[in-house]
């Protein structure tokens, strides 16, 4: 693993967390009821609360004077290197829950690994703290998961489609490049395979108990670790970016 | 003016602190205070945040900053993430005065299983101690509270989630 690698890896992490935050925090306002509109941006928070500390670490370890700010609002669409899973638009309640139930039994994984390496102590520090909160959210998102597919005619047919449309894009979670191939031989990353294992255990669990078919694996899609995403990025971030880019430094 | 004495008087003003959120707290009770040294002649507070992205964090370092430069005029906040907060750090004291302002304190230990396993978990209302209580959310007005209600008394309150 070379420094750089290991320096990729941290962003990665952050990059999701940045990108599936920014997304949960478009339901502000508009959630279906209020106690949905204040658990979702309370799940936006902690997301982009592990996103700043994971850049904060980044930029240190860079060297380069890049802080947290640097990161999230001026590097482009093809320097975001997220799974392309978080950052399909919010859609209605149900694509939210089964895109966030289908990440948050990724990152269960993932940060529960991170949390226990002893390569990187201050990353393992981020994500002992990030892995009880990501225990709430995957309540939260099963729960809500099992509560509509198990529910009425409508909420089932709407919630089975939201899995059939987002499970071509849990493939590349497990897809290892040479990044994640060299972080997990350094004891870094988790390897990605015991990952899938993991998660295929819990997710064919949550949607058993949500009476819900598990579509064939197909041709999944890739790309976003690469900095290949899909069109919907740019927009997020044009959004997310606008201010600091047209007032750069701004304070207040 | 011995180190161990600047280090008992810096003490004395991070007590002075209270948490933005829970004000009849201070940031002791709220076990978020890791230590004071003096660190080439220089007073380090060390704090730790409860949960990654809470908005208070800023403020607090901010508040404890300048109650210490009061008399260490050069005396910084360093935020420590390792090991994480937990619940378990809260001081017994703060558990009576939240109970007072209407919220369910911790009940036990680390993580919060119960939840996590979908068991139902017993909080007793804070207002009429009836133990009759069911959770509405698990996330509330603050990352670190969830929202229940009372149905004996029909009133709401809220929990502090134990992590």
């Amino acid at each position: 693993m070379t420094e750089a690698q290991h320096l990729q890896a941290i962003l990665r992490l952050g990059d999701d967390a940045l990108v599936l935050g920014q997304r949960l925090s478009e339901w502000c306002g508009h959630g279906p009821i209020l106690e949905e509109d204040i658990a979702l941006t309370n799940v936006a928070l902690d997301l982009i609360g592990q996103a700043r500390n994971l850049y904060t670490l980044a930029g240190s370890r860079e060297g380069q004077g890049r802080d947290e700010d640097a990161l999230a609002y001026f590097r482009t669409d093809r320097e975001f290197q997220n799974h392309l899973l978080v950052e399909q638009p919010n859609g209605h309640f149900g694509d939210t829950v089964v895109r966030q139930m289908f990440y948050d039994a990724f990152a269960l994984e993932r940060y529960a690994f991170l949390a226990r390496q002893t390569v990187d102590p201050d990353l393992a520090g981020i994500a002992a703290k990030a892995v009880k909160e990501l225990q709430y959210h995957w309540g939260h998102s099963s729960q809500w998961v099992i509560r509509l597919g198990d529910g009425t005619e409508e909420s089932h047919a709407k919630v089975q489609e939201s899995v059939i449309a987002l499970w071509g894009y849990t493939g590349e979670m497990f897809m290892a490049d040479d990044v994640d191939v060299a972080c997990a031989e350094a004891g870094l990353l988790p390897d990605l395979e015991g990952v899938q294992r993991a998660w295929s255990v819990r997710v064919a669990d949550g949607l058993s108990q949500a009476t819900l078919s598990q579509p064939e694996d197909g041709w999944m899609q890739r790309g976003g670790k690469q900095g290949i995403h899909s069109e919907h990025l740019s927009y997020m971030l044009a959004e997310m970016q606008v201010l600091p880019r047209t007032y750069p430094n701004a304070t207040w | 003016m011995t180190d161990a004495d600047r280090i008992s008087r810096a003490w004395t003003l991070v007590r002075s602190v209270h948490d933005p959120e829970l004000p009849y707290l201070t940031v002791e009770e709220m076990g978020m205070v890791r230590g004071v040294r003096v660190d080439h002649g220089q007073i380090v507070v060390t704090l730790t945040p409860t949960y990654s992205g809470c908005p208070a964090t800023d403020v607090i370092s901010e508040d404890v900053t300048s109650a210490v430069r009061a008399v260490e005029p050069d005396a910084r906040v360093e935020v420590v993430l390792s090991p994480a907060w937990t619940t378990d750090w809260i001081l017994p004291s703060a558990h009576a005065k939240m109970r007072e302002h209407g919220i369910a304190p911790p009940e036990q230990a680390s993580a919060d299983r119960a939840f996590l396993t979908g068991e139902g978990k017993v909080i007793p209302c804070p207002r009429c101690g009836s133990r009759d209580t069911k959770m509405v959310s698990a996330f509330g007005s603050t990352a670190c509270k969830a929202h229940f209600t009372c149905t004996a008394c029909l009133e709401p309150f809220e929990h502090f989630k134990c992590i």
